[in-house]
């Protein structure tokens, strides 16, 4: 039995006297397609935030098992994170808006490469040599998301969907083991939410790695994932297989309302 | 490989034939020494204003200190070439300028560059008082009297030289992966860390980077200038570097070019306007900045690849 690759105990998040995330437990495993829901408010990009660094947990132990062994990811900063090989996308899209196509995703490879800093400024073919491999690995990237049309242009020019797109894009370019999509489907017609369905199977499949999404679409959701975690004013209300959740009495309470427990 | 040799070969003709024409404009007594001064001046501006703009326009941090930065070159050259009153003496000065500005601009920044906007122009702007006001009371400065009768070892054609070598590095630092990093933070800093891009060392780099370019105008300044006093490097100093930053267009080194000579331009008409000078001045930044809320150039760059390009689409087009 492997470890999971990541493994959260007991977040917890205070905001002043408000608990948005409490004492929540969860974990991903290697190459896994998992799905976090919950109605509004329930603490999933919080979850999100806490598990990328973004916001610092209040208590609780992220750990991150590596090819040396396990890492402990709790109180680093998110540049850390990201480069243990945590990525994510927004759920308002948070592009480099004026910057092109290419340069949003060869930012991302910032990292993967490495020139000499008197070799960049006085363009030795070192310079040229890294700036050429860069730029071929980002055009493949953008290639396979169909994005090579549009590599020349500033990320503010693009249309919605293909925004959220170049955002999937530019995470994948930090080459991470777990992609963390917060609603990537937000704001898309069915027509759109099915190419990024396909788009999800398809990254899980060509990149090995482990995708956590945030999703209101059910449709979307129960399609791709294999686990699911529900959540509910921060805390765990459930985990299971999509058609276990579906029966789940607590699920449907807490989305369709019924009568309060207590 | 092939074509970027060809782009890296029209620059260098560029800056060789603009050299020639002022040499030639000199050698025929076009050039007096009235506007040698409007050359030299406008020169050290660009070196000057480019390292300023590389951390305002390039990182998006507000900086309101470059002054105090500019300070030190011009000092260390002071100190060093009236000791050592020779070409050599003065590319030591300048290298010794551009180390201790460079290790200044480590100090400030680590604190400050946590901060952001208004805030981290009033904390740079106090770093600059600190390094005047140090000046100010060293007696190895002279103290508020300054230097004076500095060795005349820069001519026009140093300046120029090296306008060219700062602008080429600084220009080549964009347009690289370090470049990009700096960018990423002025766009959007969450998604820049949870890009693995290290915002506050990418800022703190370009933040340093742009401190040595400042000593290497300062070294300049001092070493043509001749004399120098605390009271060349106050708050009015940056932000006369800043204002040609903000003329020219954030973001764009062209611009800054284009902004620094047509302030030094216009200055230099304008001498004969006695008083009215300042007031004609500030009516110009004014209409500018109303017409022109984000620069002459806004964040446009010349650049001879684009040309081309767009000249092949056109024939292709016909």
């Amino acid at each position: 039995m492997t470890s999971p690759l990541l493994n959260a105990q007991q977040l917890v998040k205070n905001f002043g006297g408000l608990t948005a995330v409490a004492n929540v437990s969860v974990h991903f495993n290697q190459n896994e397609l998992v799905g976090l829901i919950g109605p509004n408010d329930a603490g999933k990009t919080t979850l999100f935030n806490l598990l990328t660094g973004e916001t610092p947990v209040t208590s609780g132990a992220i750990t991150l098992s590596t090819d040396q062994g396990v890492q402990s990811l709790t109180g680093k900063r998110p540049t850390a994170i990201a480069q243990a090989g945590l990525s994510r996308t927004f759920q308002n899209i948070r592009l480099f808006k004026t910057l092109s196509v290419l340069d949003n995703v060869r930012i991302a490879m910032t990292n993967h490469y490495h020139d000499g800093f008197f070799s960049s400024i006085f363009r030795t073919p070192k310079y040229y040599q890294t700036e050429a491999a860069m730029t071929t690995a980002a055009q493949e990237l953008l290639a396979f998301f169909n994005l090579t049309d549009v590599a020349n242009q500033p990320a503010k020019n693009l249309p919605y969907g293909t925004q959220r797109r170049l955002e999937i894009v530019r995470a994948l370019a930090t080459k991470p083991k777990i992609l963390f999509l917060d609603e990537p489907a937000a704001g898309m017609n069915p027509e759109e939410t099915a190419d990024l369905t396909r788009l999800i199977r398809q990254i899980q499949h060509d990149f090995h790695i482990t995708v956590v999404l945030i999703e209101h679409d059910m449709s979307l959701v129960m399609s791709v994932v294999e686990r699911l975690y529900v959540l509910n004013h921060g805390a765990l209300l459930a985990e299971g297989t999509p058609s276990e959740i579906q029966q789940n009495p607590a699920v449907i309470k807490a989305y369709l309302g019924g009568e309060p427990s207590c | 490989m092939k074509a970027n040799l060809k782009y890296n070969l029209a620059w260098l003709a560029l800056m060789v034939a603009v050299f020639v024409l002022i040499d030639a404009c000199e050698f025929f007594g076009i050039i007096n020494s009235f506007i040698e001064n409007m050359l030299v001046t406008i020169g050290i501006n660009i070196i000057l204003a480019t390292g300023l703009n590389l951390i305002i326009g390039f990182s998006g941090q507000f900086s309101l200190g470059h002054a105090g930065f500019m300070a030190i070159g011009a000092y260390a050259t002071g100190i060093i070439t009236q000791n050592i009153a020779t070409p050599l003496g003065f590319y030591l000065s300048m290298v010794v300028g551009i180390a201790i500005a460079m290790v200044a601009a480590l100090i400030v920044g680590i604190p400050t560059l946590r901060l952001h906007g208004d805030y981290l122009a009033i904390a740079t702007m106090g770093a600059a008082e600190i390094i005047r006001i140090l000046i100010n009371n060293f007696k190895i400065t002279n103290g508020a009297a300054g230097l004076f009768n500095i060795p005349p070892l820069v001519t026009w054609a140093t300046v120029y030289v090296l306008m060219c070598l700062t602008t080429i590095m600084t220009v080549n630092f964009i347009h690289s992966r370090r470049g990009r990093a700096v960018m990423a933070v002025r766009e959007d800093e969450i998604a820049a860390e949870a890009m693995g891009i290290n915002t506050t060392r990418w800022k703190l780099v370009a933040f340093v980077f742009g401190a040595g370019t400042a000593a290497i105008g300062g070294s300049l300044h001092a070493a043509y200038i001749q004399t120098i006093a605390p009271g060349d490097f106050n708050i009015m100093a940056s932000i006369a570097i800043l204002i040609i930053v903000v003329l020219g267009g954030v973001g764009s080194i062209t611009g800054t070019f284009v902004a620094a000579i047509v302030l030094g331009a216009l200055d230099t008409i304008l001498q004969n306007f006695g008083t009215l000078r300042m007031i004609i001045y500030s009516l110009a930044l004014i209409l500018i900045m109303i017409f022109k809320p984000a620069g002459l150039l806004g964040n446009w760059e010349f650049s001879f690849k684009r040309l081309s390009q767009s000249r092949k689409k056109a024939t292709v087009h016909d």
